[in-house]
């Protein structure tokens, strides 16, 4: 059948199983709404207050589900908006989809309305990015972007579509879904070399990130840890992966991970780095890290393999097919001596004080694990209030802590609640704890959350500062706090009701329970404003580029 | 360190050669020099780079231009098994005075004299890029004023065939 453009982008999406989008209209995508409009029926679109709270839509939708999120904008500043929510994603290994209008093609490089070379921007912040020049392209080229975001290590692709191929025709030949294969393939003597290391090791240790939640690894990883008894330590990109309780679970490791983790990384004979990157949040010092042990890392991404930490042996290919290819090899193992010293020093693991006078980040965490159920989603922002967010919450399940690891981004959260919503249908409470700055960035997708009745729960920890910059300010720069303490007289309460949301201040743990458990019942967006002290700091702390022996512990 | 010389194969789209020098751009490896030709495939462009690097770095240099989507296969040459060729213009001022001399070393090295005026001689050169330095040097005494080198265009020896 001969089909524009517009109505081959809209055929494709739903081929490859899409069946909602995020996004923003404007001149250059007005026929692929067009085709939305006609295909509404199959293709549900959540339109945004801004690009960048799409983008961080589609990421927050991907990273629940597991499926590819889809973010569409115009050219020019509709697509430049995109960017920061782009390249949040690819430095978490995000699977997501962006497509971009842009200017017809005879328009293109004559500096015309609203034209930018998105395809030259986000170069170094997708996988791969593709300018369709004609019609006949477009179909295939969406399908390949589709199996390059899935493929091998996940993460962002860009599609940019000039206004004159989304109106061009041409003969469309629908294909069925194409599941991306990925085959694991090891040599006997690599998975060999791998077993007998840990079936040597004394005191082995697991260091998992990112990569386990993207393979679905948990099962198997679990399995490993039990059999050859490896006490374990996330990152916080594998929150959820291992149960808290779960008594191989020591915990978050790295800048504020427990004393334990850390501990135990640089005590250990072997580290095994599974899905994880040895980023400079977590091997602080690259030349120190587990300075005792033989280093086993596995990873999908053969680039990963000797980038910031160089090791013994490593085994490339998907986390959940390597595990299962090695566990037959592993022998069942107790390592007692070493648990032993792994209890004494979880004894000893820093743990904040209860106060009955005032909010406490743990105790406001703890409260909402209490109420919220372990089948929450919790979204996060960047700063203090995400670090007492990984370190508190009672992490249960993968995919269930969205947060903005590796790039680090201030208002990812609002937008990724939206997404994370629309994910849930409303079968799991969304949580997205904030701060005031981090609130203050993109606050404007409440509208986003009324209009569609997204019922994110936002819990904003409001200490008056930027959190974290000042606490580096604390403990480098003699105290001089500059341009953290801004003074804002934001009335949230006030600001909840203009945006035709529900608002609640709190100053105690009893006036938080009462109000979080109203929001939970909300079938729209509520936030609660937390009155927290400016000088709560994250804790435990070492700083960058330091060690175990430079840990802060007040 | 040593000079490494690194083949890549890559798709021959347009922005290729944007997406592999914007990979050395952000990752901070510093290219010596890059030329970039058609192969026997159409659909095939080969990037010759020359980098000065460790093996950690270079280990790194190859790994992350193989991720690159259009990438389709990158190898180091290694120099005892590798034809490496690079192609020198240069014009030195010359008179009746030197112009003789000047052509002397030409002769020497096998280069050749592709354009004379009152004052000036362009010649050519195509060696391995050692040979070329060589030539340069033993010009250092005469007045350089232009000059253009190609970077170094590499093969393998032998009957390797890297692509389809």
């Amino acid at each position: 059948m001969r089909l524009t453009g517009a109505d081959i982008f809209a055929e494709v999406l739903v081929e490859q199983g899409v069946d909602t989008l995020f996004g923003y209209p404007g001149g250059a995508v007005l026929n692929l709404y067009d085709a939305l409009y006609k295909y509404s029926g199959k293709l549900r679109h959540i339109m945004t207050a801004h690009e960048q709270g799409a983008a961080h839509a589609a990421d927050g939708y991907a990273r629940a589900t597991g499926r590819t999120g889809v973010v569409l904008a115009t050219s020019g500043p509709g697509a430049t908006n995109l960017v920061t929510g782009i390249a949040t994603a690819y430095m978490d290994s995000v699977p997501m989809v962006a497509i971009t209008g842009n200017v017809g093609t005879t328009l293109i490089g004559r500096d015309s309305f609203q034209e930018v070379y998105i395809a030259g921007i986000t170069m170094p912040i997708t996988k791969h990015n593709f300018v369709v020049r004609h019609v006949e392209e477009l179909a295939d080229i969406l399908r390949d972007a589709f199996c390059i975001a899935q493929t091998g290590r996940k993460g962002p692709v860009l599609v940019d579509i000039p206004k004159d191929v989304t109106s061009a025709k041409t003969e469309f030949i629908p294909k069925p879904l194409v599941h991306p294969v990925y085959e694991t393939r090891l040599e006997k003597s690599q998975l060999a070399r791998a077993a007998e290391m840990i079936n040597t090791s004394k005191r082995p240790f697991l260091y998992i990130g990112g990569g386990v939640a993207a393979s679905g690894a948990g099962e198997e990883l679990r399995a490993l840890a039990r059999k050859a008894e490896i006490p374990i330590a996330y990152t916080m990109m594998a929150a959820g992966v291992m149960d808290y309780g779960d008594p191989l679970n020591l915990g978050l490791i790295g800048m504020h991970g427990c004393r334990t983790t850390n501990k135990a990384v640089n005590e250990a004979d072997l580290v095994l780095a599974v899905g994880t990157r040895f980023s400079d949040r977590v091997a602080l010092n690259g030349e120190q890290f587990a300075h005792q042990a033989s280093i086993l890392q596995i990873d999908i991404d053969p680039s990963e393999v000797n980038k910031n930490v160089t090791v013994d042996h490593s085994l490339v290919g998907d986390v959940r097919q390597t595990l299962q290819q090695l566990l037959p090899l592993v022998d069942e193992a107790k390592h007692p001596a070493w648990m032993e010293q792994v209890r004494a020093w979880q004894a000893q693991d820093y743990r904040p004080k209860d106060d009955a006078d005032r909010l406490r980040p743990h105790q406001v965490i703890g409260k909402i694990c209490e109420l919220a159920g372990p089948e929450a989603l919790y979204v996060t922002d960047v700063g203090q209030h995400q670090m007492w967010a990984t370190q508190y919450i009672r992490h249960v399940k993968p995919r269930s802590f969205l947060t903005s690891g590796g790039l680090g981004t201030m208002g990812f959260g609002y937008g990724a609640a939206l997404g994370a919503a629309v994910a849930a249908e409303g079968k799991r409470p969304v949580i997205h704890i904030t701060g005031d700055g981090s609130f203050h960035m993109n606050l404007n997708e409440a509208c986003t959350a009324v209009s569609y009745r997204l019922p994110v729960v936002t819990v904003i920890f409001n200490n008056q500062v930027l959190g974290m910059v000042r606490q580096w300010q604390a403990a480098f720069y003699g105290k001089r706090y500059s341009s953290t303490d801004p003074h804002r007289q934001t009335d949230y309460v006030k600001v909840a009701e203009g945006f035709g949301a529900k608002g609640y201040r709190c100053a105690t743990l009893d006036e938080f329970s009462s109000a979080f458990a109203e929001a939970l019942k909300a079938e729209g967006p509520v936030w609660i404003e937390c009155l927290i002290d400016k000088d709560e700091k994250v804790l435990p702390m070492i700083p960058a580029g330091g060690s175990i022996e430079d840990m802060i512990l007040e | 360190m040593p000079r490494e010389v690194l083949s890549i194969l890559v798709d021959n789209h347009s922005g290729v050669l944007t997406r592999v020098a914007s990979l050395f751009g952000r990752r901070g490896f510093n290219i010596d020099s890059l030329t970039v030709s058609a192969t026997d495939d159409p659909e095939i462009s080969r990037i010759t780079i020359v980098v000065h690097d460790d093996a950690k770095v270079l280990e790194q240099i190859i790994k992350q231009t193989a991720r690159l989507e259009e990438t389709r296969e990158i190898f180091p040459l290694n120099a005892a098994h590798s034809l490496l060729r690079e192609l020198l213009l240069v014009k030195v001022a010359a008179d009746e005075a030197n112009r003789s001399a000047i052509r002397e070393i030409a002769s020497i090295y096998k280069a050749k004299i592709i354009d004379l005026s009152i004052g000036s001689m362009v010649m050519e050169l195509t060696g391995e890029p050692e040979k070329i330095d060589g030539f340069l040097d033993v010009l250092s005494p005469y007045e350089i004023l232009e000059m253009c080198r190609t970077g170094i265009t590499a093969l393998e020896r032998g009957g390797i065939q890297r692509h389809d």
